[in-house]
């Protein structure tokens, strides 16, 4: 049990979790492992939601196929570690963050990625942003037709394919966490009257 | 040959392939959790059959959703269907959308780009 004073901290800590969840309109928060039936779940929860506001079947697709490819690519590539900073992290682990806003749609995961990674991740996101919506057509055919099933179930088409449903850039961060890692926050929007 | 069936789940699509009208049917949601052990069998007896096709084949998507990686699949299947029509024979692919799935309209229009087959497309309310 902790103390009356760590109690109050955690309560504070509890206050602003909600008040944060509140002031960005966030309808699903989770931080754990992501597996396929995890995703199913968050898929299926975040349909009934969606059907509930009566959202057009358009906008509910669109969100739905953003989800499943952002949280395959946790599932795919999230870093394991064992240990960091003395917490530890499971395998395929991550964060998800769903926003509801009067525009838009928000979908954020947050991942640990290797260090070693990140110029590979960083240089393939601002390909992607860079290309016009014919480039990207181009290279989506050009992968799928060159490109194979990886050993983890990819095609490689997952960033490719999000910037072409929602039309938007693809948003991203890395943040340092420790010497081998980096908190990888990616942000896809799907705007609304889509 | 024997015909093929899988049933469908949650995220496996139903296959019902009748090797002796040459209809191959593929539908529901396309987003198993190893894409290509779900689909090892199927593109096994499109290969098979391949080798001995019917006349006519009618190959057709009615998928509500399907991921990236099961879309290099279905364009694997387009693929050997172009291998059968080279042999000849009679290839038709029906592309089923839902009416509201513009997306899913693209995809299949994109699909034919690359493909030298035959595509209807019809639309449909889930």
């Amino acid at each position: 049990m902790p103390g009356k004073k760590s109690y109050a901290g955690f309560l504070d800590f509890v206050f602003n979790v909600y008040k944060g969840m509140e002031a960005y309109k966030m309808t699903l928060a989770y931080e754990g492992e992501i597996n396929h039936d995890i995703i199913k779940t968050f898929t299926s929860l975040a349909e009934g939601n969606m059907s509930r506001h009566e959202e057009p079947e358009n906008l509910q697709k669109k969100v739905y196929h953003v989800l499943v490819e952002c949280l395959q690519n946790i599932v795919k590539h999230a870093s394991f570690l064992k240990t960091i900073n003395n917490i530890e992290y499971l395998k395929n682990r991550g964060m998800l963050l769903i926003c509801r806003n009067q525009n838009e749609y928000q979908i954020t995961t947050g991942n640990l990625i290797e260090k070693s990674t990140k110029s590979y991740l960083e240089g393939l996101l601002n390909h992607i942003n860079a290309l016009s919506i014919d480039e990207l057509n181009q290279l989506y055919k050009e992968r799928l037709k060159t490109g194979q099933i990886s050993d983890k179930g990819g095609a490689g088409l997952g960033f490719i394919d999000i910037r072409r449903k929602t039309g938007a850039e693809l948003t991203f961060q890395f943040l340092p966490i420790s010497e081998i890692h980096e908190f990888f926050v990616f942000t896809s929007i799907i705007p609304r009257e889509a | 040959m024997d015909n093929l069936f899988i049933e469908p789940t949650d995220d496996q699509p139903k296959v019902e392939f009748f090797h002796d009208t040459g209809e191959f049917i593929i539908s529901g949601k396309s987003l198993p959790e190893d894409v290509s052990s779900f689909y090892k069998p199927v593109m096994e007896w499109l290969q098979k059959y391949s080798l001995q096709p019917n006349l006519v084949t009618e190959l057709t998507f009615k998928l509500t959703y399907f991921n990236t990686a099961s879309s290099k699949v279905i364009l694997d299947m387009l693929m050997i269907m172009e291998k059968i029509q080279d042999s000849k024979k009679q290839v038709t692919v029906n592309w089923y959308y839902p009416v509201y799935d513009e997306d899913m309209k693209e995809a299949g229009e994109e699909y034919s780009e690359m493909v030298d087959l035959q595509f209807n497309y019809i639309s449909y309310t889930p």
